[in-house]
């Protein structure tokens, strides 16, 4: 398990005693599993992140960052007719205790610009942020390894829990 | 424009077109055997059997490219002839597809075993622009040192798509863009015949039942 942390948005929420409990118990937990990213050749300037998602409580996954690239976005990708379409989304729903996957054919976390190599056995520190029913957001710090870029499936698939920490 | 004027999907509706009507499919059989004697004297393949992707072997075309390897050299098809090609149309910074593909064609390539020498597997760029041939090379040879990607100008990139009945498209997408594209794997018959597209959700097992009916 990484270290959690209070970012100072959910600080700041949580001085505001009078809410502190109710917000709380609604709180969605969000658990990151078997979390990893694609390894790039030299000049490759792309790349995405995998992993499984279970949210206790209706929740989104509303952003991601990672110094490791100048931007990154939440994509969906779909075939229709043997065409391949990516496409970036507002938000990512995480319904009450069911496991969301971002695997290839589906979602992923995409880097842009990224500002080097990213080589198997390297490890990839990004924060997802999600936003509950309430709206109220809190972030995951997740430590992804990264796998060879010609993975085809998670090795782990279906195995391991708890790489990432809700703060 | 970069995009192809050609409907996602075409290939299926023609697929479905010529497999529909056994007659026709004689007469386009009896056709090609008049039209290929040479070929026909060493005898014809057989029909390929219960395949999982698109039998093409009736299919009214055909296509070839003339595209440079990350040496600068022009290939076309001959250069393969003697060859089984599997031939994709993708891009470097995908993160999902075109890994998977890849992956799926060394799969296959292994599941061939002595014959796999056999396979040539051909990446063509959608996105010269940014995959430029060290990074192509890097890539492609990353999954399999035998694999080879291939490169033209924009123009040659849209003509070539074109002629495989490819689509793609760029799409801006935050402070980037990404490529929409055709995710069929086309595979050649060692003489230089189309015949069969693999789709994207075979598995690479699918994918070898299919193309050792060609070896
Ligand atoms: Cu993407």
């Amino acid at each position: 398990m990484t270290k959690t942390t209070l970012t100072s948005h959910a600080l700041k929420l949580l001085c505001l005693a009078a809410l502190s409990l109710v917000v709380s118990a609604a709180r969605a937990d969000v658990r990151v599993e078997d979390p990893w990213v694609r390894a790039t050749v030299p000049g490759q300037s792309a790349s995405g992140a995998f992993m499984r998602l279970t949210s206790s409580a209706p929740a989104k996954l509303v952003s991601a960052s990672a110094k490791i690239a100048d931007s990154v976005e939440v994509h969906e990708m779909s075939m229709t007719d043997n065409v391949m379409r990516m496409k970036q989304i507002p938000a990512l729903d995480l319904p009450a205790g069911k496991t969301v996957e971002l695997a290839p054919g589906g979602y992923h976390i995409m880097f842009f610009k990224l500002h080097s190599q990213l080589k198997d056995g390297d490890t990839v520190p990004m924060t997802l942020v999600f936003e509950d029913a309430q709206g109220k957001r809190s972030s995951v710090d997740v430590q992804a390894p990264v796998r060879p870029l010609t993975a085809a499936m998670p090795a782990g698939h279906g195995a391991h829990a708890g790489h990432g920490a809700h703060k | 424009m970069m995009t192809p004027d050609i409907a996602p999907g075409s290939i299926a509706s023609l697929n479905a077109d010529s497999s529909a009507n056994p007659a026709r499919r004689r007469v386009l059989l009896s056709l090609a055997a008049a039209a290929a004697l040479p070929l026909a004297a060493c005898g014809r393949d057989g029909q390929l059997k219960n395949v999982h992707g698109i039998d093409l072997t009736d299919a009214k075309w055909s296509a070839d490219f003339s595209l440079k390897d990350p040496d600068g050299k022009t290939r076309s098809i001959a250069d393969f002839k003697d060859k089984l090609v599997m031939l994709f149309f993708g891009f470097t910074q995908c993160p999902d597809v075109c890994p998977t593909t890849l992956a799926r064609a060394a799969q296959v390539k292994a599941g061939l075993g002595a014959d796999g020498s056999k396979l040539q597997v051909l990446f063509i760029t959608v996105d010269p622009e940014r995959d430029t041939p060290d990074v192509l090379r890097a890539y492609t040879t990353a999954f399999d040192p035998g694999f080879l990607g291939l490169y033209g100008d924009a123009k040659q990139t849209v003509d070539t798509a074109k002629a495989f009945k490819v689509f793609f498209q760029k799409v801006p997408t935050g402070s980037s863009y990404t490529m929409e594209h055709t995710a069929l794997t086309y595979v050649f018959d060692t003489r230089g015949q189309l015949r069969l597209a693999l789709r994207h959700e075979q598995t690479a097992a699918e994918c070898l039942s299919d193309i050792r009916q060609l070896v």
